[in-house]
């Protein structure tokens, strides 16, 4: 058993909320270079270059790249030898959220309740996924999720019939809705199979996947290479401005379903998708 | 095209913008999102008179970041438009002439713009960081309970946008994706 004090996810929390608010991860800026060399349209290429140009002021000049700094979604992957001390673990995760939007001068975006929509002032809550694994050590995954995108994501119930086919279909439908609105180019995150809330959570934790990097089932790295494609002849183009690149990338993860069901969720990400992991 | 803008926009500064012009805003324009919208919709329900004037004004759909010591900002791009459709008609109809955000907007959005000859530009989303240096002074006016949601008033130094839906309701999502689209 390895104890680990809360304080500590305190701390990283909190500048893992800094960090994926003011720097692009690795994987996102191989992406936009690439999106900046193949883009056809002459407005997609200036998006494009003031994209690039948002991202140097922001690690310059420490001004998070969106000003939506979204709500924390945070995954933990708890090692089941890990034995928490000095304090509730969710307020740690709490605390580290709140210091991390206060003191890194983040945009505060979380109300209290959907309906009486009172801004609790800190960010706090996060949206926290646990999942108990093998081992000691604690790996935190935060991504900020900003609702430009995130209110263009949906969830199909579809039927085992539909196949493939209906899960393109979804997934195509999911991206022409979401069309400017979702700050192009998109990173979308697919979850296929489960339950109704199971593939959405397939589909928040594949948009943390880095772009470039494909499934290791045949059939679903074809499938992602062919929604990117056909993504990207939509014309929707960065910005929504018209353009070929309109998607950096296409992550799906599957997991086993019911004999009467095929749940597909499509979480949206614009092209920021941030993501920052750290192992404690 | 680009062109450089003095505002306030007049009817003939509207009638000369074309749906895709590359255009750069100077002066003043006002912030307001999602919860001042509804504030000033149930103010006008309720005969009280409006925080400003918005006759002539231009509306930037924006919540910024905090600003950090000596900046006059922080972070300040453009939110979602369609979200403001509800209440941009009425908007509209009392003479509120420019609107910035991003993203589509309704049918009725887009009718109020040609009844009113006003004219709804787009800011590159995503970009909020590039776009705070654009703007050199906020002042909140109104609703500073709201947070991030008070009613700012910017002065803006050419100000990026991208006219979207111009006063004859020509739309350049529409015409744009077209241009591109090989499905």
């Amino acid at each position: 058993m390895r104890e680990i004090n809360v304080s500590v996810v305190t701390d990283n929390i909190k500048e893992l909320c800094i960090k994926a608010n003011h720097f692009l991860s690795p994987d996102m800026t191989c992406a936009l270079n690439s999106a900046c060399e193949a883009e056809e349209s002459e407005l997609g290429k200036m998006v494009l270059g003031s994209l690039k140009e948002n991202l140097d002021i922001a690690a310059s000049d420490m001004i998070p790249i969106c000003q939506d700094t979204g709500m924390a979604v945070v995954f933990m992957n708890v090692g089941q030898e890990v034995h928490f001390v000095g304090g509730n673990l969710e307020d740690a995760i709490n605390e580290g959220v709140r210091r991390g939007y206060v003191d890194g001068f983040l945009r505060k975006s979380v109300v209290s309740d959907p309906i009486e929509r009172v801004n609790t002032k800190d960010n706090t809550p996060a949206v926290i996924h646990y999942n108990i694994v093998p081992g000691d050590s604690v790996e935190i995954t935060l991504a900020p999720k900003g609702f430009g995108s995130e209110n263009m994501s949906k969830v199909y119930m579809l039927k085992p019939a539909d196949g493939i086919e209906g899960v393109k279909n979804a997934v195509l439908s999911a991206v022409k809705d979401a069309g400017p609105n979702a700050c192009p180019p998109m990173v979308i995150g697919v979850g296929i199979g489960g339950t109704f809330e199971k593939c959405a959570l397939l589909a928040k934790k594949a948009l943390t996947r880095p772009a470039g990097e494909h499934s290791e089932i045949p059939y679903v790295k074809a499938l992602e290479e062919e929604l990117l494609r056909r993504i990207n002849k939509t014309g929707i183009g960065p910005g929504g401005l018209g353009g070929t690149q309109t998607a950096f990338a296409v992550n799906v993860l599957t997991y086993p379903t019911h004999i009467a069901g095929l749940p597909v969720a499509v979480n949206i990400c614009c092209h920021v998708n941030r993501h920052v992991s750290v192992t404690i | 095209m680009e062109k450089k803008i003095s505002l306030p926009l007049t009817e003939e500064i509207i009638s000369d913008l074309k749906a895709g012009d590359y255009v750069y805003l100077t002066g003043t324009i006002y912030t307001a999102r999602d919860a001042a919208h509804k504030r000033i919709d149930e103010a006008l329900n309720n005969g009280v008179e409006l925080p400003v004037d918005i006759k002539g004004q231009t509306i930037y759909y924006m919540g910024p970041s905090p600003a950090r010591e000596g900046r006059p900002i922080g972070s300040a791009g453009p939110t979602t438009a369609s979200r403001m459709d509800k209440y941009a008609p009425r908007l509209l109809d009392l003479g509120l002439k420019g609107m910035i955000g991003k993203g589509r907007r309704s049918e009725a959005v887009k009718e109020a713009i040609v009844r009113n000859g006003a004219v709804y530009f787009a800011a590159v989303g995503g970009a909020g960081a590039l776009l705070s240096k654009a703007i050199v002074s906020s002042e909140v006016v109104a609703y500073d309970d709201l947070g991030t949601e008070a009613i700012r008033k910017l002065e803006v130094v050419n100000f990026p946008v991208i006219v979207v839906i111009d006063k004859d309701g020509n739309n350049l999502y529409d015409i744009a994706q077209v241009q591109f689209n090989r499905e």
